[in-house]
Protein backbone atom coordinates (compact mmCIF):
# COMPACT_ATOMS: atom_id res chain seq x y z
CA UNK A 1 0.00 0.00 0.00
CA UNK A 2 1.34 3.48 -0.87
CA UNK A 3 2.10 5.83 1.98
CA UNK A 4 -0.72 8.07 0.82
CA UNK A 5 -3.15 5.16 1.03
CA UNK A 6 -1.89 4.29 4.52
CA UNK A 7 -2.18 7.86 5.74
CA UNK A 8 -5.67 8.04 4.26
CA UNK A 9 -6.67 4.82 5.96
CA UNK A 10 -5.58 6.13 9.34
CA UNK A 11 -7.68 9.27 8.85
CA UNK A 12 -10.65 7.20 7.65
CA UNK A 13 -10.50 5.04 10.77
CA UNK A 14 -10.77 8.09 12.99
CA UNK A 15 -13.45 9.71 10.81
CA UNK A 16 -15.57 6.54 10.94
CA UNK A 17 -15.58 6.53 14.75
CA UNK A 18 -17.23 9.95 14.94
CA UNK A 19 -19.33 10.01 11.76
CA UNK A 20 -22.68 9.23 13.38
CA UNK A 21 -22.23 11.80 16.09
CA UNK A 22 -21.02 14.44 13.62
CA UNK A 23 -24.20 13.83 11.62
CA UNK A 24 -26.57 13.68 14.57
CA UNK A 25 -25.26 16.81 16.23
CA UNK A 26 -24.53 18.62 12.99
CA UNK A 27 -21.08 19.39 14.29
CA UNK A 28 -17.74 19.95 12.57
CA UNK A 29 -15.79 16.70 12.07
CA UNK A 30 -13.01 18.03 14.29
CA UNK A 31 -11.33 14.67 14.96
CA UNK A 32 -11.14 13.77 11.27
CA UNK A 33 -9.79 17.20 10.34
CA UNK A 34 -7.22 16.98 13.14
CA UNK A 35 -6.20 13.60 11.70
CA UNK A 36 -5.95 15.09 8.20
CA UNK A 37 -3.60 17.70 9.63
CA UNK A 38 -1.61 15.14 11.62
CA UNK A 39 -1.12 13.09 8.45
CA UNK A 40 -0.28 16.36 6.65
CA UNK A 41 -2.90 15.70 4.00
CA UNK A 42 -4.14 19.31 3.82
CA UNK A 43 -0.96 20.31 1.99
CA UNK A 44 -0.48 17.42 -0.42
CA UNK A 45 -1.51 19.39 -3.49
CA UNK A 46 0.90 22.27 -2.77
CA UNK A 47 3.98 22.13 -5.06
CA UNK A 48 7.06 20.54 -3.51
CA UNK A 49 9.02 23.79 -3.78
CA UNK A 50 6.60 25.27 -1.22
CA UNK A 51 6.75 22.31 1.13
CA UNK A 52 3.89 20.26 -0.28
CA UNK A 53 3.87 16.99 -2.20
CA UNK A 54 2.67 18.12 -5.68
CA UNK A 55 -0.13 15.54 -5.51
CA UNK A 56 -2.31 15.27 -8.63
CA UNK A 57 -6.09 15.32 -8.86
CA UNK A 58 -6.39 11.52 -8.96
CA UNK A 59 -4.47 11.15 -5.69
CA UNK A 60 -6.73 13.69 -4.04
CA UNK A 61 -9.83 12.06 -5.51
CA UNK A 62 -8.70 8.78 -3.97
CA UNK A 63 -8.67 10.39 -0.50
CA UNK A 64 -12.12 11.93 -1.13
CA UNK A 65 -13.45 8.51 -2.14
CA UNK A 66 -12.00 6.79 0.93
CA UNK A 67 -13.41 9.38 3.33
CA UNK A 68 -16.73 9.50 1.47
CA UNK A 69 -17.30 5.90 2.44
CA UNK A 70 -17.03 6.60 6.17
CA UNK A 71 -17.81 10.25 6.94
CA UNK A 72 -19.20 12.41 4.18
CA UNK A 73 -18.75 15.59 6.20
CA UNK A 74 -15.01 14.95 6.59
CA UNK A 75 -14.82 13.94 2.92
CA UNK A 76 -16.59 17.10 1.75
CA UNK A 77 -14.48 19.34 3.98
CA UNK A 78 -11.34 17.77 2.52
CA UNK A 79 -12.70 18.03 -1.05
CA UNK A 80 -13.74 21.68 -0.69
CA UNK A 81 -10.39 22.58 0.87
CA UNK A 82 -8.52 20.94 -2.01
CA UNK A 83 -10.75 22.66 -4.59
CA UNK A 84 -9.66 26.01 -3.16
CA UNK A 85 -6.03 24.93 -3.02
CA UNK A 86 -6.27 23.88 -6.70
CA UNK A 87 -7.12 27.48 -7.60
CA UNK A 88 -4.11 28.76 -5.64
CA UNK A 89 -1.77 26.21 -7.18
CA UNK A 90 -3.01 26.87 -10.71
CA UNK A 91 -3.27 30.64 -10.57
CA UNK A 92 -1.17 31.89 -7.66
CA UNK A 93 2.34 31.01 -8.81
CA UNK A 94 3.08 34.47 -10.21
CA UNK A 95 2.16 36.23 -6.95
CA UNK A 96 4.68 36.32 -4.10
CA UNK A 97 1.91 36.70 -1.55
CA UNK A 98 0.06 33.63 -2.80
CA UNK A 99 3.29 31.61 -2.99
CA UNK A 100 3.98 32.32 0.66
CA UNK A 101 0.35 31.47 1.44
CA UNK A 102 0.87 28.08 -0.21
CA UNK A 103 3.98 27.54 1.89
CA UNK A 104 1.97 28.40 5.01
CA UNK A 105 -0.84 26.02 4.07
CA UNK A 106 1.69 23.19 3.75
CA UNK A 107 3.68 24.11 6.84
CA UNK A 108 0.84 25.01 9.21
CA UNK A 109 -1.80 22.76 7.59
CA UNK A 110 -4.20 25.69 7.22
CA UNK A 111 -7.81 24.86 6.32
CA UNK A 112 -9.26 26.83 3.38
CA UNK A 113 -13.00 27.49 2.93
CA UNK A 114 -14.97 28.86 0.00
CA UNK A 115 -17.46 31.67 -0.39
CA UNK A 116 -19.07 31.90 -3.80
CA UNK A 117 -22.78 31.63 -2.95
CA UNK A 118 -24.33 35.00 -2.16
CA UNK A 119 -27.75 36.23 -1.14
CA UNK A 120 -29.53 37.45 -4.27
CA UNK A 121 -27.32 35.34 -6.55
CA UNK A 122 -27.71 31.80 -5.24
CA UNK A 123 -25.60 29.11 -6.86
CA UNK A 124 -24.68 31.17 -9.91
CA UNK A 125 -20.93 30.94 -9.42
CA UNK A 126 -20.16 33.33 -12.25
CA UNK A 127 -21.90 36.41 -10.87
CA UNK A 128 -21.32 38.44 -7.72
CA UNK A 129 -23.03 41.43 -6.17
CA UNK A 130 -20.43 42.29 -3.51
CA UNK A 131 -17.35 44.17 -4.72
CA UNK A 132 -13.73 44.75 -3.81
CA UNK A 133 -13.55 48.37 -2.63
CA UNK A 134 -9.95 49.49 -2.94
CA UNK A 135 -8.50 52.38 -0.98
CA UNK A 136 -4.81 52.87 -1.73
CA UNK A 137 -3.00 49.61 -1.09
CA UNK A 138 -5.84 47.97 0.84
CA UNK A 139 -9.43 46.97 0.19
CA UNK A 140 -12.61 46.20 2.05
CA UNK A 141 -15.35 43.72 1.18
CA UNK A 142 -18.79 43.01 2.61
CA UNK A 143 -20.52 39.86 1.43
CA UNK A 144 -23.86 38.32 2.36
CA UNK A 145 -22.45 34.83 2.14
CA UNK A 146 -25.49 32.61 2.49
CA UNK A 147 -23.48 29.36 2.63
CA UNK A 148 -19.87 28.91 3.78
CA UNK A 149 -19.06 25.34 4.73
CA UNK A 150 -17.00 25.18 7.95
CA UNK A 151 -16.70 28.98 7.72
CA UNK A 152 -16.36 29.24 11.47
CA UNK A 153 -13.56 26.64 11.52
CA UNK A 154 -11.46 27.74 8.55
CA UNK A 155 -8.10 29.51 8.72
CA UNK A 156 -8.88 31.42 5.55
CA UNK A 157 -11.67 31.91 3.03
CA UNK A 158 -11.37 32.37 -0.71
CA UNK A 159 -14.28 34.57 -1.76
CA UNK A 160 -15.58 35.76 -5.11
CA UNK A 161 -16.47 39.43 -5.59
CA UNK A 162 -16.82 41.95 -8.38
CA UNK A 163 -13.46 43.45 -9.38
CA UNK A 164 -14.60 46.92 -8.23
CA UNK A 165 -17.88 48.64 -7.36
CA UNK A 166 -18.35 49.74 -11.02
CA UNK A 167 -17.68 46.32 -12.55
CA UNK A 168 -20.48 44.25 -14.09
CA UNK A 169 -21.64 41.32 -11.95
CA UNK A 170 -19.79 38.87 -14.21
CA UNK A 171 -16.38 40.61 -13.90
CA UNK A 172 -15.22 38.83 -10.77
CA UNK A 173 -11.99 38.23 -8.86
CA UNK A 174 -11.05 35.72 -6.16
CA UNK A 175 -9.72 37.16 -2.91
CA UNK A 176 -7.97 35.37 -0.06
CA UNK A 177 -9.13 36.50 3.38
CA UNK A 178 -7.29 35.34 6.47
CA UNK A 179 -9.37 34.55 9.52
CA UNK A 180 -7.92 37.48 11.49
CA UNK A 181 -8.78 39.93 8.70
CA UNK A 182 -12.51 39.26 8.73
CA UNK A 183 -15.51 39.20 10.98
CA UNK A 184 -18.16 36.57 10.37
CA UNK A 185 -21.61 37.17 11.80
CA UNK A 186 -23.80 34.12 11.53
CA UNK A 187 -27.02 34.84 9.65
CA UNK A 188 -28.39 31.30 9.26
CA UNK A 189 -27.71 27.95 10.83
CA UNK A 190 -27.04 24.85 8.73
CA UNK A 191 -29.72 22.56 10.14
CA UNK A 192 -30.24 20.30 7.14
CA UNK A 193 -31.41 16.91 5.98
CA UNK A 194 -27.86 15.70 5.32
CA UNK A 195 -24.25 16.82 4.99
CA UNK A 196 -24.89 18.17 8.45
CA UNK A 197 -21.29 18.09 9.62
CA UNK A 198 -20.14 20.45 6.86
CA UNK A 199 -21.56 23.22 9.09
CA UNK A 200 -22.37 25.29 6.01
CA UNK A 201 -23.83 28.21 7.94
CA UNK A 202 -24.70 31.56 6.42
CA UNK A 203 -22.65 34.61 7.39
CA UNK A 204 -22.31 38.28 6.89
CA UNK A 205 -18.64 38.44 5.92
CA UNK A 206 -16.90 41.76 6.50
CA UNK A 207 -13.25 42.33 5.61
CA UNK A 208 -11.38 45.58 6.28
CA UNK A 209 -7.91 46.86 5.43
CA UNK A 210 -6.87 43.77 3.51
CA UNK A 211 -3.76 44.29 1.35
CA UNK A 212 -4.63 44.36 -2.36
CA UNK A 213 -1.94 41.75 -3.06
CA UNK A 214 -4.37 39.20 -1.66
CA UNK A 215 -6.58 39.57 -4.74
CA UNK A 216 -5.68 37.01 -7.40
CA UNK A 217 -5.09 39.02 -10.56
CA UNK A 218 -6.50 36.48 -13.02
CA UNK A 219 -10.17 37.06 -13.89
CA UNK A 220 -12.26 34.64 -11.83
CA UNK A 221 -13.84 33.46 -15.11
CA UNK A 222 -10.49 31.91 -16.03
CA UNK A 223 -9.92 30.50 -12.55
CA UNK A 224 -13.38 28.93 -12.66
CA UNK A 225 -12.85 27.43 -16.10
CA UNK A 226 -9.27 26.25 -15.67
CA UNK A 227 -9.20 24.92 -12.12
CA UNK A 228 -12.36 25.31 -10.08
CA UNK A 229 -14.91 23.75 -12.43
CA UNK A 230 -12.76 20.66 -12.89
CA UNK A 231 -11.64 20.25 -9.30
CA UNK A 232 -15.15 20.83 -7.90
CA UNK A 233 -16.93 18.42 -10.15
CA UNK A 234 -14.26 15.74 -9.98
CA UNK A 235 -13.68 15.86 -6.23
CA UNK A 236 -17.36 16.18 -5.30
CA UNK A 237 -18.03 13.27 -7.62
CA UNK A 238 -15.36 11.23 -5.85
CA UNK A 239 -17.07 11.89 -2.50
CA UNK A 240 -20.45 10.89 -3.96
CA UNK A 241 -18.89 7.78 -5.45
CA UNK A 242 -17.68 6.96 -1.95
CA UNK A 243 -21.23 7.26 -0.59
CA UNK A 244 -22.66 5.09 -3.39
CA UNK A 245 -19.93 2.46 -2.89
CA UNK A 246 -20.66 2.37 0.82
CA UNK A 247 -24.34 1.76 0.09
CA UNK A 248 -23.63 -1.01 -2.41
CA UNK A 249 -21.22 -2.61 0.07
CA UNK A 250 -24.00 -2.73 2.64
CA UNK A 251 -26.46 -4.13 0.11
CA UNK A 252 -23.94 -6.77 -0.94
CA UNK A 253 -23.27 -7.79 2.67
CA UNK A 254 -27.01 -8.05 3.22
CA UNK A 255 -27.62 -10.22 0.15
CA UNK A 256 -24.66 -12.44 0.99
CA UNK A 257 -26.07 -12.90 4.49
CA UNK A 258 -29.40 -13.94 3.01
CA UNK A 259 -27.66 -16.36 0.67
CA UNK A 260 -25.83 -18.00 3.56
CA UNK A 261 -29.10 -18.49 5.42
CA UNK A 262 -30.64 -20.42 2.50
CA UNK A 263 -27.88 -22.31 0.71
CA UNK A 264 -28.82 -23.51 -2.75
CA UNK A 265 -31.03 -20.56 -3.64
CA UNK A 266 -30.19 -17.08 -4.95
CA UNK A 267 -31.86 -14.47 -2.73
CA UNK A 268 -34.35 -12.21 -4.50
CA UNK A 269 -32.27 -9.13 -3.74
CA UNK A 270 -29.33 -10.50 -5.75
CA UNK A 271 -30.78 -9.39 -9.07
CA UNK A 272 -31.30 -5.87 -7.75
CA UNK A 273 -27.77 -5.98 -6.35
CA UNK A 274 -26.48 -6.88 -9.81
CA UNK A 275 -28.26 -3.80 -11.18
CA UNK A 276 -26.86 -1.56 -8.46
CA UNK A 277 -23.33 -2.92 -9.00
CA UNK A 278 -23.75 -2.33 -12.71
CA UNK A 279 -24.70 1.30 -12.18
CA UNK A 280 -21.91 1.77 -9.66
CA UNK A 281 -19.40 0.60 -12.26
CA UNK A 282 -20.81 3.02 -14.85
CA UNK A 283 -20.55 5.77 -12.24
CA UNK A 284 -16.94 4.87 -11.51
CA UNK A 285 -16.14 4.89 -15.22
CA UNK A 286 -17.57 8.40 -15.53
CA UNK A 287 -15.52 9.71 -12.61
CA UNK A 288 -12.30 8.09 -13.79
CA UNK A 289 -12.74 9.23 -17.40
CA UNK A 290 -13.23 12.78 -16.10
CA UNK A 291 -10.11 12.57 -13.95
CA UNK A 292 -8.02 11.16 -16.84
CA UNK A 293 -9.28 13.80 -19.24
CA UNK A 294 -8.44 16.52 -16.71
CA UNK A 295 -4.95 15.20 -16.08
CA UNK A 296 -4.32 15.01 -19.84
CA UNK A 297 -5.35 18.65 -20.22
CA UNK A 298 -3.20 19.87 -17.31
CA UNK A 299 -1.16 22.90 -18.25
CA UNK A 300 -2.93 23.31 -21.60
CA UNK A 301 -4.90 26.50 -21.09
CA UNK A 302 -6.70 26.27 -24.45
CA UNK A 303 -7.83 22.73 -23.76
CA UNK A 304 -8.92 23.56 -20.21
CA UNK A 305 -10.95 26.55 -21.42
CA UNK A 306 -12.48 24.81 -24.41
CA UNK A 307 -16.21 24.24 -24.73
CA UNK A 308 -15.79 20.50 -25.09
CA UNK A 309 -13.95 20.33 -21.79
CA UNK A 310 -16.60 22.35 -19.94
CA UNK A 311 -19.39 20.22 -21.40
CA UNK A 312 -17.57 17.05 -20.35
CA UNK A 313 -17.16 18.26 -16.77
CA UNK A 314 -20.75 19.50 -16.52
CA UNK A 315 -21.89 16.08 -17.69
CA UNK A 316 -19.73 14.35 -15.09
CA UNK A 317 -21.40 16.38 -12.34
CA UNK A 318 -25.01 16.02 -13.45
CA UNK A 319 -24.62 12.31 -14.31
CA UNK A 320 -22.69 11.27 -11.23
CA UNK A 321 -24.85 13.23 -8.76
CA UNK A 322 -28.04 11.69 -10.16
CA UNK A 323 -26.53 8.19 -10.24
CA UNK A 324 -25.32 8.49 -6.67
CA UNK A 325 -28.85 9.19 -5.40
CA UNK A 326 -30.26 6.39 -7.52
CA UNK A 327 -27.69 3.85 -6.35
CA UNK A 328 -28.23 4.59 -2.65
CA UNK A 329 -31.99 4.27 -3.18
CA UNK A 330 -31.51 0.95 -4.95
CA UNK A 331 -29.34 -0.25 -2.06
CA UNK A 332 -32.07 0.71 0.37
CA UNK A 333 -34.60 -1.23 -1.67
CA UNK A 334 -32.37 -4.32 -1.47
CA UNK A 335 -31.72 -4.08 2.26
CA UNK A 336 -35.25 -3.04 3.18
CA UNK A 337 -36.17 -2.17 6.73
CA UNK A 338 -32.73 -3.04 8.08
CA UNK A 339 -31.43 -0.17 5.97
CA UNK A 340 -34.27 2.17 6.84
CA UNK A 341 -33.66 1.74 10.57
CA UNK A 342 -30.85 3.59 12.26
CA UNK A 343 -28.21 1.69 14.20
CA UNK A 344 -28.22 -1.60 12.28
CA UNK A 345 -25.18 -2.96 10.40
CA UNK A 346 -27.10 -2.13 7.21
CA UNK A 347 -28.43 1.37 8.04
CA UNK A 348 -28.53 3.61 4.99
CA UNK A 349 -30.38 6.63 6.35
CA UNK A 350 -27.33 8.84 6.72
CA UNK A 351 -25.98 7.91 3.28
CA UNK A 352 -29.36 8.63 1.70
CA UNK A 353 -29.75 11.98 3.43
CA UNK A 354 -26.19 13.02 2.57
CA UNK A 355 -26.34 11.97 -1.06
CA UNK A 356 -29.56 13.91 -1.66
CA UNK A 357 -27.41 17.07 -1.58
CA UNK A 358 -25.49 16.03 -4.69
CA UNK A 359 -27.95 17.21 -7.34
CA UNK A 360 -28.53 20.47 -5.40
CA UNK A 361 -24.91 21.37 -4.79
CA UNK A 362 -24.94 23.79 -7.72
CA UNK A 363 -28.35 22.80 -9.02
CA UNK A 364 -28.24 20.23 -11.81
CA UNK A 365 -30.80 22.31 -13.71
CA UNK A 366 -28.48 25.30 -13.55
CA UNK A 367 -25.62 23.19 -14.89
CA UNK A 368 -27.77 21.62 -17.61
CA UNK A 369 -28.92 25.09 -18.69
CA UNK A 370 -25.26 26.07 -19.00
CA UNK A 371 -24.48 22.93 -21.00
CA UNK A 372 -27.48 23.57 -23.24
CA UNK A 373 -26.03 26.96 -24.12
CA UNK A 374 -22.61 25.50 -24.86
CA UNK A 375 -24.06 22.77 -27.06
CA UNK A 376 -25.35 25.46 -29.43
CA UNK A 377 -21.80 25.91 -30.67
CA UNK A 378 -19.87 22.75 -29.79
CA UNK A 379 -18.57 20.78 -32.75
CA UNK A 380 -18.71 17.00 -32.87
CA UNK A 381 -16.31 14.43 -34.27
CA UNK A 382 -14.01 13.45 -31.42
CA UNK A 383 -12.45 10.01 -31.19
CA UNK A 384 -13.45 7.21 -28.83
CA UNK A 385 -10.27 7.47 -26.81
CA UNK A 386 -10.11 11.29 -26.77
CA UNK A 387 -12.60 13.67 -25.14
CA UNK B 1 -14.42 42.29 -45.35
CA UNK B 2 -15.03 42.31 -41.64
CA UNK B 3 -15.82 45.77 -40.32
CA UNK B 4 -15.55 46.90 -36.75
CA UNK B 5 -18.92 48.62 -36.98
CA UNK B 6 -20.62 45.41 -38.07
CA UNK B 7 -19.17 43.67 -35.02
CA UNK B 8 -20.42 46.51 -32.85
CA UNK B 9 -23.91 46.03 -34.28
CA UNK B 10 -23.78 42.36 -33.29
CA UNK B 11 -22.55 43.29 -29.80
CA UNK B 12 -25.67 45.42 -29.35
CA UNK B 13 -27.70 42.24 -29.62
CA UNK B 14 -25.91 40.75 -26.61
CA UNK B 15 -27.94 41.68 -23.53
CA UNK B 16 -25.07 42.41 -21.18
CA UNK B 17 -23.23 44.58 -23.76
CA UNK B 18 -26.18 46.32 -25.37
CA UNK B 19 -25.67 49.56 -23.46
CA UNK B 20 -21.95 49.97 -24.01
CA UNK B 21 -21.42 48.45 -27.47
CA UNK B 22 -21.04 51.91 -29.05
CA UNK B 23 -18.46 53.01 -26.52
CA UNK B 24 -16.07 50.07 -26.15
CA UNK B 25 -12.77 50.52 -27.91
CA UNK B 26 -11.27 47.86 -30.15
CA UNK B 27 -8.87 46.91 -27.39
CA UNK B 28 -11.27 46.89 -24.43
CA UNK B 29 -11.68 43.53 -22.75
CA UNK B 30 -15.32 42.66 -23.46
CA UNK B 31 -15.45 40.35 -20.46
CA UNK B 32 -14.66 43.32 -18.21
CA UNK B 33 -17.60 45.10 -19.84
CA UNK B 34 -20.01 42.36 -18.84
CA UNK B 35 -19.71 39.70 -21.54
CA UNK B 36 -20.30 36.28 -19.95
CA UNK B 37 -20.17 32.74 -21.24
CA UNK B 38 -23.82 32.84 -22.28
CA UNK B 39 -23.22 36.09 -24.17
CA UNK B 40 -20.09 34.77 -25.87
CA UNK B 41 -22.01 31.79 -27.24
CA UNK B 42 -24.74 34.11 -28.55
CA UNK B 43 -22.06 36.33 -30.10
CA UNK B 44 -20.41 33.37 -31.78
CA UNK B 45 -23.72 32.23 -33.25
CA UNK B 46 -24.38 35.74 -34.58
CA UNK B 47 -20.92 35.91 -36.18
CA UNK B 48 -21.30 32.45 -37.75
CA UNK B 49 -24.63 33.47 -39.25
CA UNK B 50 -23.51 36.85 -40.52
CA UNK B 51 -20.24 35.73 -42.11
CA UNK B 52 -21.30 32.23 -43.06
CA UNK B 53 -18.39 30.68 -41.18
CA UNK B 54 -17.92 28.02 -38.51
CA UNK B 55 -15.66 28.46 -35.52
CA UNK B 56 -13.53 25.33 -35.20
CA UNK B 57 -13.27 23.76 -31.74
CA UNK B 58 -9.82 25.16 -31.03
CA UNK B 59 -11.13 28.73 -31.38
CA UNK B 60 -14.07 28.14 -29.07
CA UNK B 61 -12.39 29.80 -26.12
CA UNK B 62 -12.53 32.98 -24.14
CA UNK B 63 -9.61 34.60 -25.93
CA UNK B 64 -11.31 34.53 -29.36
CA UNK B 65 -14.05 36.84 -28.05
CA UNK B 66 -12.09 39.00 -25.67
CA UNK B 67 -11.78 42.18 -27.77
CA UNK B 68 -13.31 43.62 -30.94
CA UNK B 69 -9.87 43.55 -32.58
CA UNK B 70 -9.35 39.86 -31.88
CA UNK B 71 -12.88 39.06 -33.06
CA UNK B 72 -12.20 40.93 -36.30
CA UNK B 73 -8.89 39.14 -36.88
CA UNK B 74 -10.34 35.73 -36.08
CA UNK B 75 -13.40 36.19 -38.26
CA UNK B 76 -11.26 37.60 -41.10
CA UNK B 77 -9.01 34.54 -41.00
CA UNK B 78 -12.03 32.24 -41.01
CA UNK B 79 -13.73 34.02 -43.95
CA UNK B 80 -10.49 33.78 -45.96
CA UNK B 81 -10.17 30.07 -45.29
CA UNK B 82 -13.88 29.54 -46.04
CA UNK B 83 -13.43 31.25 -49.43
CA UNK B 84 -10.26 29.31 -50.29
C1 LIG C 1 -23.17 20.41 1.26
C2 LIG C 1 -23.09 21.76 0.63
C3 LIG C 1 -22.01 22.57 0.89
C4 LIG C 1 -21.91 23.84 0.32
N1 LIG C 1 -20.83 24.61 0.62
C5 LIG C 1 -20.70 25.83 0.08
C6 LIG C 1 -19.57 26.64 0.39
O1 LIG C 1 -18.69 26.24 1.14
N2 LIG C 1 -19.49 27.85 -0.16
C7 LIG C 1 -20.42 28.33 -1.01
O2 LIG C 1 -20.26 29.43 -1.50
N3 LIG C 1 -21.51 27.60 -1.35
C8 LIG C 1 -21.67 26.35 -0.81
N4 LIG C 1 -22.77 25.59 -1.11
C9 LIG C 1 -23.82 26.17 -1.96
C10 LIG C 1 -23.75 25.68 -3.40
O3 LIG C 1 -22.54 26.06 -3.95
C11 LIG C 1 -24.90 26.28 -4.21
O4 LIG C 1 -24.84 27.65 -4.17
C12 LIG C 1 -26.21 25.89 -3.67
O5 LIG C 1 -26.27 24.49 -3.56
C13 LIG C 1 -27.33 26.39 -4.55
O6 LIG C 1 -28.40 26.59 -3.70
P1 LIG C 1 -29.89 26.98 -4.13
O7 LIG C 1 -30.53 25.73 -4.59
O8 LIG C 1 -30.49 27.70 -3.02
O9 LIG C 1 -29.71 28.08 -5.19
P2 LIG C 1 -30.00 28.41 -6.68
O10 LIG C 1 -28.80 28.16 -7.48
O11 LIG C 1 -30.46 29.80 -6.65
O12 LIG C 1 -31.13 27.47 -7.21
C14 LIG C 1 -32.44 27.38 -6.67
C15 LIG C 1 -33.28 26.55 -7.60
O13 LIG C 1 -33.69 27.34 -8.69
C16 LIG C 1 -33.55 26.68 -9.91
N5 LIG C 1 -32.65 27.46 -10.79
C17 LIG C 1 -32.04 28.59 -10.46
N6 LIG C 1 -31.36 29.09 -11.50
C18 LIG C 1 -31.53 28.26 -12.52
C19 LIG C 1 -31.07 28.25 -13.86
N7 LIG C 1 -30.30 29.21 -14.37
N8 LIG C 1 -31.43 27.23 -14.62
C20 LIG C 1 -32.22 26.25 -14.14
N9 LIG C 1 -32.69 26.23 -12.88
C21 LIG C 1 -32.34 27.22 -12.07
C22 LIG C 1 -33.08 25.28 -9.60
O14 LIG C 1 -34.16 24.40 -9.61
C23 LIG C 1 -32.54 25.38 -8.21
O15 LIG C 1 -32.71 24.20 -7.49
C24 LIG C 1 -22.92 24.32 -0.55
C25 LIG C 1 -24.01 23.49 -0.84
C26 LIG C 1 -24.12 22.23 -0.26
C27 LIG C 1 -25.29 21.37 -0.58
Amino acid sequence: MSTLALRTRRVAEIAALHADEVDREGRFPAEAVAALKAERLLGIQIPMQFGGESAGMSDIAEVCFALGQVCTAAAMVFAMHQIKVASLVTHGLDSDWHCSLMARIAEEQLLVASSTTEAGIGGDLRNSLCAVEADGEVFSLTKEASVISYGAHADLILATARRNPQAPTSDQVLVALMQDQITLTMTSRWDTLGMRGTCSDGFLLVARDVPLVQVLQKPFAEIAAQSMLASSHLLWSSVWFGIASFAVDRARAYVQGEARKKPGSVPPGALRLAEAANELQAMKGTVIAGLKRFEMAQGNVDDLSSIGFAVMLNNVKTTVSAMAVDIVQRALGIVGLAGYKNGTPFSLGRALRDVMSAPLMISNDRILANTANLLLVQKGGSQLMSA
Amino acid sequence: MVFVNDIRELLKGIGSLADCADRVSEEDDLFEKGLDSFGSVQLMLALEEKYNIEFPDHLLNRRSFSTIRIIRETVSALTVSAAA
